[in-house]
C-alpha cells in the first residue's frame, strides 16, 4: 500500500482521538487546544494530498482561531457542568448512520454500469480523461469545436488552458492555478464569501460592542 | 487586559515586523505561489493580534483602534468590487480586462493581483477588528476605572 495512505490513517486517527477528547473533556481550555491539534491534523492531511495552499490556509487560520479562543476562554471560569446522556439511544443513531453511510458507498464504488456515476478511485481523478473536441461544439455550429481532444471535465479545461493567456483559450495567465479558479473563473464565487466574511465582522461588531447598547438592570452578570 | 512582561515586549517588536512583511509577501505574490488574498491577510492579522496581545488594550485604544479596521476592512471590500465592476470594460461583471503579461512574473494574470491585494487588506482588517471585539471589548468590566480615565483624557 501507499506509504502515504498509511501516514494519513495514522493522521485520521490522531484527529478523530483529539476531537473526542474536545467533546469529552470537562475543561474549556483543553477543548480548545484539543479542536487546534485537530485542525493541524488538517493541514498535514491537506499537504500529504499535495494541496500547499489550503494547508497554508488551515494553519493560519487555526493560529489565529486558537490565540482567540484561548485568549478568550483563559480568563473565564469554566461554568459547564456535564450533563448525562443516555448512551445507547445515540450509540444506535450513529450506528444506523454507519452502516448507511457504508452502504451508499458501498453502491458507488462498486457500480459496473455506468462510468459518469461510478465513484472514482482514492487519488485518481476523473479530470484526465477526454473527448472528442467535435462534441463540445455549439448545436448546429461544428465548425466553432477546436481541433483534437479537449478535457472532458471542467477540471481539465482549466488544467489545460489555465496558463495560455490568448483570447481565443480564455485562460487567466495566474502561474497559480488555484488562483486562478478563484479570482478568475470563480471570482463570483469568492466576492460571495468575501460578503460572508464582511457580514460576519459586522455581526460581530453589532454584537460585541460596548457603545450605545442600552443596559438593563438585569444583564450585569451576562456582560 | 495590560501588556505582557518586557521579554514579550522586546521579542514583539523583533519579530512582528518580519511577520506583517510575510503576510505582504504571500498576498502580493498569490497569483505565483501557493497562498493568496485571504491566506495573507490571516497573517497580517496574526502580526497585529500579536502586536496588542503583548503591548496590551491600550495601544490598541489608541494606534489600532476598531475604527482603523472598519475602515480598511470597507476600503478593501470596495477595492475588489472595484476590480470587478472594471470587469465591464472588457465585457461582463469579473472580466479579467487587463493583459495577462509573462508567466510567472509580479505583473502578470491581469486583475488577479489587483484583487488579491483588495481581499488581503478586507481579511487582515476583518478578522484583527473580529479579534478586538473578541480580546479587548469585553475586558471593560474588570477596569471600568481605568477605561474611564483613558476617555477622559482623549475626549
Amino acid at each position: 500500500m501507499d506509504p502515504i495512505l498509511w501516514i494519513l490513517l495514522a493522521l485520521l486517527g490522531f484527529m478523530l482521538i483529539g476531537s473526542l477528547i474536545a467533546i469529552e473533556t470537562r475543561d474549556l481550555l483543553s477543548s480548545v487546544i484539543c479542536v487546534g491539534a485537530v485542525g493541524f491534523g488538517t493541514s498535514l492531511v491537506f499537504l500529504l494530498l499535495g494541496a500547499p495552499d489550503l494547508a497554508i490556509t488551515q494553519v493560519v487560520v487555526e493560529i489565529l482561531v486558537l490565540v482567540v479562543l484561548v485568549r478568550v476562554v483563559i480568563t473565564r471560569r469554566d461554568e459547564t457542568h456535564a450533563t448525562s446522556r443516555s448512551t445507547l439511544p445515540v450509540g444506535v443513531v450513529l450506528l444506523a448512520l454507519g452502516v448507511m453511510a457504508a452502504v451508499v458507498f458501498g453502491v458507488l464504488a462498486s457500480r459496473e454500469a455506468d462510468e459518469d456515476l461510478r465513484l472514482a478511485p482514492f487519488g485518481r481523478p476523473r479530470m484526465t480523461r477526454q473527448v472528442d473536441a467535435a462534441a463540445l461544439a455549439p448545436a448546429g455550429r461544428p465548425d466553432l469545436a477546436p481541433a483534437g481532444t479537449e478535457p472532458a471535465s471542467v477540471g481539465g479545461a482549466y488544467l489545460k488552458h489555465g496558463l495560455t493567456a490568448d483570447e481565443a483559450s480564455r485562460g487567466s495567465g495566474a502561474a497559480n492555478y488555484v488562483m486562478g479558479v478563484l479570482l478568475d473563473y470563480r471570482a463570483y464565487d469568492t466576492l460571495g464569501e468575501a460578503t460572508v466574511i464582511f457580514v460576519a465582522v459586522i455581526g460581530a461588531y453589532a454584537v460585541l460592542r460596548k457603545v450605545g447598547r442600552s443596559r438593563h438592570a438585569g444583564n450585569e452578570s451576562d456582560r | 487586559m495590560q501588556g505582557m512582561s518586557p521579554i514579550v515586549k522586546n521579542i514583539t517588536r523583533l519579530v512582528a515586523g518580519f511577520i506583517v512583511l510575510f503576510g505582504a509577501y504571500i498576498v502580493l505574490y498569490g497569483h505565483v505561489t501557493p497562498g493568496g488574498g485571504f491566506t495573507g491577510g490571516v497573517i497580517l492579522a496574526g502580526g497585529l493580534a500579536l502586536v496588542v496581545l503583548a503591548f496590551g488594550e491600550a495601544f490598541a485604544r489608541n494606534v489600532l483602534t476598531h475604527e482603523v479596521a472598519k475602515v480598511a476592512d470597507s476600503m478593501g471590500a470596495l477595492l475588489f468590487l472595484l476590480v470587478a465592476v472594471l470587469g465591464f470594460a472588457g465585457g461582463v461583471f469579473f472580466t479579467n480586462f487587463l493583459p495577462a503579461g509573462t508567466l510567472g512574473h509580479l505583473v502578470s494574470a491581469g486583475t488577479i493581483p489587483i484583487a488579491n491585494l483588495g481581499i488581503g487588506i478586507k481579511v487582515g482588517a476583518g478578522l484583527f477588528g473580529a479579534f478586538l471585539a473578541l480580546a479587548a471589548f469585553r475586558r471593560t468590566t474588570g477596569a471600568g476605572q481605568e477605561r474611564a480615565d483613558v476617555l477622559q483624557s482623549h475626549s
